[in-house]
């Protein structure tokens, strides 16, 4: 099986991966390890901020886009991780039972000054719910290995 | 807690450190991020990386853990000393996050937050919007991961 390489993401590709159902008790489980503010563990505390109720942890939602697009394209790609994440923003509390996707937008790329044998595609992933409300949206840099590894472009 | 009026750009909060096991990188990979230099000692040898590494993320959500324990400290003290706690969150998000280098099995990062910005919030009176530049930095003294962050907080309430 040949991996995905970053000739393979053509900047304007859309692709949509899940859907995941994001339970109550993963929500909970999930701040009780790594987040532990009541909003993210209890209704009514929620209920007193502006998440207007239970609402996932933000990094969870960030920790499920990753596991949703490892799954969805990077496990099949030959990814070198990424350097980071050039802005995210939290846009709509994630309740228990929503039913998530991620959109991913290729939206450009360009190769590696220092290491030509990789190249970066900047991908937009939106995690989406079944009204297609936008709960998170961020844009990152992938670094993926060229296909003419070492070779002259 | 403090209130949005207490908070002074350039206040640094010490958050801590936190070692990282084999154990709990390849957990929290399997769970959120499985790709094999995460998970796979031996597969991590032969990519770039070199050994094992943590996810990204992981090194991020430990943040907010000592983020999290570090303001329930201040708004116990508070409340001992018959003080209000000022409601904080959530955040709106966070722009150039950096991992700079890869957190590997045993290293132990050190991390910090200073207040780099704050504005009242036009739509919600009653909040403020603080802006801070959170870092991890590895025992040997390498910044490890970097990201500013924007979160609301409770103005003082006005005395009637």
């Amino acid at each position: 099986m040949s991996k995905l390489h970053w000739e393979d993401f053509q900047p304007g590709h859309v692709a949509v991966y899940g859907p995941r159902r994001v339970t109550r008790e993963e929500i909970i489980a999930f701040a009780a390890e790594f987040d532990p503010q009541p909003m993210h563990m209890d209704e009514a505390a929620g209920g007193a901020t502006l998440l207007g109720g239970l609402g996932a942890s933000g990094w969870h939602t960030c920790s499920l886009l990753m596991r949703m697009v490892a799954d969805g394209f990077l496990l099949d790609a030959a990814s070198e991780g990424s350097p980071g994440i050039d802005d995210l923003r939290w846009l709509a509390p994630l309740r228990p039972n929503t039913e998530i996707r991620v959109r991913a937008i290729a939206l450009e790329r360009r190769v590696s000054k220092s290491k030509p044998e990789r190249g970066f595609v900047k991908f937009r992933f939106d995690v989406i719910d079944q009204q297609d409300k936008v709960i998170a949206s961020l844009t990152c840099s992938q670094m993926l290995k060229r296909r003419e590894s070492g070779a002259p472009a | 807690m403090n209130y949005f009026e207490d908070v002074a750009i350039g206040e640094v909060m010490a958050l801590g450190g936190h070692t990282f096991t084999a154990e709990e990188i390849k957990a929290f990979a399997l769970r959120f991020d499985p790709q094999p230099f995460h998970t796979d000692e031996a597969a991590a040898k032969e990519s770039h990386f070199g050994a094992l590494c943590a996810s990204g993320w992981h090194t991020s959500v430990v943040w907010m853990r000592l983020m999290v324990e570090y303001r329930r400290r201040l708004s116990e003290a508070a409340r001992a000393r018959g003080e209000p706690v000022a409601a904080i969150g959530p955040a709106l998000g966070f722009r150039d996050l950096k991992w700079h280098k890869p957190v590997y099995v045993n290293d132990t990062i050190s991390y910090q937050s200073e207040v780099v910005d704050k504005r009242p919030s036009r739509s919600r009176p009653r909040l403020g919007l603080v802006s801070i530049r959170s870092s991890g930095v590895n025992q040997h003294g390498e910044l490890v991961l970097s990201f500013v962050s924007t979160t609301f907080l409770e103005r003082r309430p006005e005395v009637p």
